[in-house]
């Protein structure tokens, strides 16, 4: 199932800058909306993502109910070598994800 | 009479929501405590205690107009040559009236290479939002934007 999307340059270059896209399917629940019962749907939202390229942490967020649903993430990381990208998330839930994509240099 | 049918398909509407028997009815939205806008220097000063805080170095870019709250594009530039030496350390996202005053926290360091983020953003209303960016010197930079918000995250709160 695929939960997250990570968006690279095409070409990526030891030693240099890019921009990272991260998209997460989360509905990140507010914990304020009623379903239609009107009981409160509890609080669900990521509270913590983690990206590491080849076991190096390159970046880490901890948002809240104050990011929209399906959370979007430009962040960048200055590329020191190739290898494989690892994203982790948490929600309140408790539910882990994760996604795996490789990134070779050019 | 066109509004009079449409008022009176309207109390249908509700006598049926009224006796539980409609099920489609859309949900509805908690009225969330209508928290007073907080200043600057209440949001900040958890996180800066006494520590030089100046508002210089930080580019903050939001829509001057967002027409739905509950999405809004945002990016967060900081000046800074991200060495070992001087680098950001962490960027904070702060709004003065959402129910959730931090709505994120960034980690950074001298492996992002720029100090520079993206991300969209729930808000609960037309507000000044803040860009908190904390240097590895224990210095605090910030921005501030006013963004115009036509409907509400929080439906009450707008």
């Amino acid at each position: 199932m695929a939960l997250a999307r990570l968006l690279l340059p095409e070409r990526v270059a030891a030693g240099e800058v890019i921009a990272v896209r991260l998209l997460i399917q989360h509905g990140m629940e507010t914990g304020y909306r009623q379903d239609i019962g009107g009981r409160v749907i509890p609080r669900n939202v990521i509270r913590l993502v983690r990206c590491t390229l080849a076991g190096r942490e390159v970046f880490v967020c901890e948002p809240s109910s104050g990011i929209a649903a399906n959370p979007y993430f430009e962040f960048p990381v200055r590329v020191l070598q190739g290898g494989e990208w690892l994203v982790q998330w948490e929600d309140d839930a408790g539910v882990k994800g994760e996604w795996r994509q490789a990134m070779t240099l050019a | 009479m066109a509004h009079a049918d449409r008022r009176g398909c309207l109390q249908v509407g509700l006598h049926l929501a009224a006796a539980g028997s409609l099920t489609l009815a859309a949900p509805t939205v908690l009225r969330a405590q209508t928290t007073p806008m907080l200043t600057l220097a209440e949001m900040t000063a958890p996180l800066v205690g006494g520590a030089p805080l100046r508002r210089e170095g930080v580019r903050l870019e939001l829509p001057a107009l967002a027409d739905n709250g509950n999405v809004v594009p945002l990016r967060v530039a900081v000046r800074s040559p991200m060495t070992d030496a001087d680098h950001v350390t962490r960027i904070w996202l702060l709004s003065p009236r959402n129910p959730v005053t931090r709505m994120a926290v960034f980690h950074l360091g001298p492996w992002s290479g720029r100090a520079e983020i993206a991300t969209r953003v729930r808000l609960a209303g037309t507000q000044e939002v803040v860009a908190l960016a904390r240097l590895s010197s224990g210095e605090f930079l910030y921005a501030q934007a006013e963004v115009v918000v036509t409907e509400s995250a929080c439906l009450d709160a707008g």
